[in-house]
């Protein structure tokens, strides 16, 4: 049953990770605007062409 | 099935919808209402957006006015604008308030394609914001504004939203206190059951670890996210009070000793699953009562009405300057439709100043030169130039926001801090005559055990779990029918007020169903003549007219002139017309006072067509509803000619007053209150701005929640007025949902409080009880709230 000592410490090593996952995702502004990606993702893509030769203009 | 519905969009303006009159504009087989709404189709048509229609039947919404943005290109407000620089891109958030639908976010993401010096483009939808990355060197701000406000987005550039930046870390640093209290009360849940469960000979090696870890656990759960009550509990106390947090700080305080004690000198289990679960509830609770509208602010000043800059007359040249700088002695050069930042002395021109948003006054005023112009008044005729005689924020309008007044009673308590100094009082004698009675028996483990063990049954933890969720409950309720309303703590002010204070312009009138009267005789062709005049105008009264008129077909005009805010004149068929207010009128009619557009043809007075306020719908029935509860007022900044419509509107009890000027009605508030009255003030305008600060609850009415709203503590969208009663009664149920939850909560405490004098109260009974009357009291709040609101009609 020693096992269980590790265990334990790997289920709150777990936990820890999570938590910090849930701080990155809060300190990069990822739960700030949280209705705009679910419209953004229904939008159509655009002619692919079209759009290729205008990010060359603007990159160029 | 689909025919009725395509008639139907043929007769709406392609671009924003309008209903088409009988002057089209046609681009592509589509029609528009206006040039601006065609214009707007074809820059996108030319940039192949034309996807922004296809989303959404029309998205857009008409062009207003054409504003000067000759500021935008001076060094100083560029800096403040701007959220970033570097060598070669900015970046720049702009507030929006034409936002409105999916397809304002496809376009406004879409800006590269119409200038490629844009990079980028980010659409929060919530807060109506646009988050903007481009090439300075190509494009300079000036020039993204304008091209957002050609495609019909202009941006809301104001001082205040420019210094806007708050509240935001303070919301971040909750949510992650919250998380790390939910990680804590998880683990330490955990580790407790087999605490619980019962643990055999073999499994009881791990009950010390067990013990030590939640230990470990409750460390971060106090001092970390218990921290604020510590700190409020503390600056309380130093003022000689008790609110809330105060019980809340010793429990907290005590659980964690008692869990300490018990762990480290192997006394029991401690109550570690209590104090983390207490604490995650407790940040719950503030979260549910922090509730934020993003694109309504309740704390606007005068600084979100005035212009961020203006056009100041150096040398005779022109030269925009940022409003903080403008000094007593600068020649300023005011615009039509622009905004006097400061009070100042008209120099030269002629000055109709429309003064409504400041006095409520609905007439423009003539002003001549050398008279003083006040603050806030907008210039509704030609240019003029005028010289300052008082720095912006010492104006006799921005005077208001600098009241002493206010301070005085900014600090309301409300029903959870009276009750929390009884509540407090109540568990110490309890907790003391416990222990007492166990030492007098000479046991001192029973007395440090029920001591400790009152103290925390004994958490007013639902009460500061009860207010929140109620009243947040009710605050969404009231949301969605479009009544806004600051905080919870304003629900509480609401429900208290017992007399109700009405401006008149704006809160018992509406600016937009203005009914157009004519005076006089027209016959058909004299309409038509009318009407093809009015056309080349975009004045909204000439377009009310020509809206009016409805006429079939139109005449060429020669020789138009319009002259700003007074009238238009020009030749149809060799006669002459002339429209417009009592100041161009010929010398032979100056006895005609009357204000409206006057109409002249082949110099024979026709008639004016005259705008007649009109009184909000249901008024009456609303008045008398609000009657049973309340004491009513009227403070208005108008002149007295509506003296006996309102006599008749209102109850002959109330109180009819005219001629207000903003301080005025500051004051009239002040000796309201004075007389142990609780004030609502309903106001629209700046010139309610300082009696809506000073009253109990202020409600600012407005027709487009976008618009300039004065600070206040709700905002409530005209077309609802008349369930103002229904609201205030649920208001007033909200309290007592609150109290009947706190008989509840007490109900629950007796039970613990019975275990714990008697020293024998086991953690688990704690950590059970807690959460079942939490659970309790949150259904039970919800559910009551839902049944008062069905009760309420709302």
């Amino acid at each position: 049953m020693n096992i269980l000592y590790f265990l334990v410490g790997c289920s709150v090593l777990m936990a820890i990770i999570f938590l910090a996952a849930f701080f990155w995702a809060s300190k990069t502004g990822q739960h700030d605007d949280v209705y705009t990606p679910g419209v953004r993702i229904l939008f159509d893509d655009e002619d692919k062409s079209d759009e290729h030769h205008i990010s060359k203009k603007s990159t160029s | 099935m689909e025919n009725p519905n395509e008639i139907a969009t043929n007769e709406l303006c392609y671009h924003c919808g309008e209903l088409l009159d009988n002057v089209r504009y046609r681009l592509d087989n589509h029609d528009f209402c206006c040039a601006g709404c065609k214009g707007v189709y074809k820059i996108l048509s030319e940039n192949n957006l034309c996807n922004y229609y296809s989303y959404n039947d029309t998205p857009g919404e008409r062009i207003q006015n054409n504003s000067h943005y000759e500021y935008l290109e001076e060094p100083s407000i560029i800096t403040q604008l701007l959220a970033y620089q570097h060598e070669k891109a900015s970046i720049v958030t702009f507030y929006i308030p034409a936002i409105h639908c999916s397809s304002c976010i496809w376009l406004l993401e879409h800006l590269y394609k119409i200038n490629n010096s844009i990079f980028s483009s980010r659409i929060d939808f919530l807060k109506r914001q646009v988050t903007i990355s481009f090439k300075h060197e190509e494009i300079s701000l000036r020039k993204l504004v304008e091209t957002l406000a050609d495609i019909g987005y202009e941006p809301l550039i104001s001082l205040q939203d420019v210094v806007k930046e708050n509240s935001k870390s303070i919301n971040k640093t909750l949510v992650q206190k919250i998380a790390v209290a939910g990680f804590l009360t998880g683990n330490v849940m955990l580790f407790s059951f087999p605490e619980y469960f019962g643990l055999n000979g073999f499994e009881a090696q791990f009950q010390k670890l067990f013990g030590w870890l939640n230990l470990a656990f409750c460390i971060p759960a106090a001092f970390y996210c218990g921290k604020d009550y510590f700190t409020s509990a503390i600056t309380s106390l130093k003022h000689k009070q008790i609110n809330l947090d105060t019980p809340l700080a010793l429990i907290i305080a005590v659980l964690f000793l008692r869990t300490a004690f018990d762990i480290i000198f192997a006394a029991g289990p401690g109550f570690a699953d209590t104090l983390t679960g207490l604490v995650f509830l407790l940040l719950m609770g503030k979260w549910v009562k922090q509730r934020t509208y993003h694109h309504i602010s309740f704390d606007r000043d005068y600084r979100s009405y005035f212009p961020i800059a203006v056009t100041k007359l150096q040398n005779a040249k022109e030269t925009p300057i940022p409003i903080e700088n403008v000094a007593i002695g600068d020649r300023l050069w005011i615009r039509n439709g622009e905004i006097v930042p400061a009070d100042a002395i008209l120099m030269k021109g002629d000055a109709w100043m429309d003064m409504s948003f400041v006095t409520g006054e609905s007439e423009s005023i003539h002003k001549v030169l050398g008279e003083i112009i006040y603050a806030g008044g907008r210039q509704t005729a030609e240019a003029i130039e005028i010289e300052v005689i008082k720095p912006v924020s010492q104006s006799y309008l921005t005077g208001l926001w600098n009241n002493e007044n206010y301070k005085a009673n900014s600090k309301k308590q409300n029903f959870n801090d009276s009750v929390a100094k009884y509540f407090s009082l109540g568990v110490f004698i309890i907790a003391f005559s416990a222990t007492t009675y166990w030492l007098l028996k000479s046991d001192t483990q029973k007395a440090w055990a029920a001591f400790t063990a009152v103290i925390i049954v004994a958490c007013p933890c639902v009460l500061s779990l009860s207010t929140p969720f109620t009243l947040s409950a009710i605050l969404s309720i009231f949301d969605k029918k479009g009544f806004y309303v600051k905080n919870t703590d304003a629900i509480e002010a609401f429900a208290a007020c017992d007399s109700i204070i009405f401006d008149k312009t704006g809160t018992l009138t509406t600016a937009d169903n203005s009914e157009l009267l004519f005076i006089g005789f027209l016959d058909y062709h004299e309409q038509m003549l009318v009407a093809s005049l009015v056309r080349n105008s975009a004045h909204p009264l000439s377009q009310q007219i020509l809206s009016n008129l409805s006429c079939a077909n139109y005449l060429p005009v020669s020789n138009y002139t319009e002259i700003p805010g007074k009238g238009i004149s020009g030749a149809i068929h060799n006669r002459k017309l002339y429209l417009g207010n009592a100041s161009i009128l010929p010398e032979t009619l100056k006895n005609i006072h009357n204000n409206g557009v006057h109409i002249i043809i082949d110099e024979y007075y026709k008639g004016c067509f005259q705008i007649r306020q009109q009184w909000r719908e249901g008024l009456p029935e609303l008045l008398n509803k609000l009657a049973k509860n309340y004491k009513l007022h009227v403070l208005s900044g108008d002149t007295d000619r509506e003296y006996s419509t309102l006599k008749t509107l209102f109850p002959r009890n109330s109180k009819i007053n005219f001629k207000r000027n903003p301080h005025q009605k500051l004051e009239y508030v002040l000796q309201e209150q004075q007389k142990n009255n609780k004030v609502i003030m309903l106001g629209d305008g700046l010139n309610d701005a300082g009696a809506l600060k000073q009253s109990d609850f202020g409600i600012a009415i407005t027709d487009n929640i976008n618009n300039f709203t004065p600070g206040c503590d709700a905002i409530l969208t005209g077309k609802n007025i008349g369930l103002l009663p229904n609201f205030a009664a649920l208001s007033r149920d909200g309290l007592k949902v609150v109290k009947i939850s706190f008989a509840i909560a007490i109900l629950y405490n007796c039970i613990g409080i019975y275990y714990a004098v008697q020293g024998t109260l086991y953690p688990l009974i704690a950590a059970v009880l807690m959460p079942i009357s939490t659970i309790t009291i949150i259904s039970f709040t919800s559910i009551a709230t839902h049944l008062f609101a069905r009760k309420n009609k709302l």
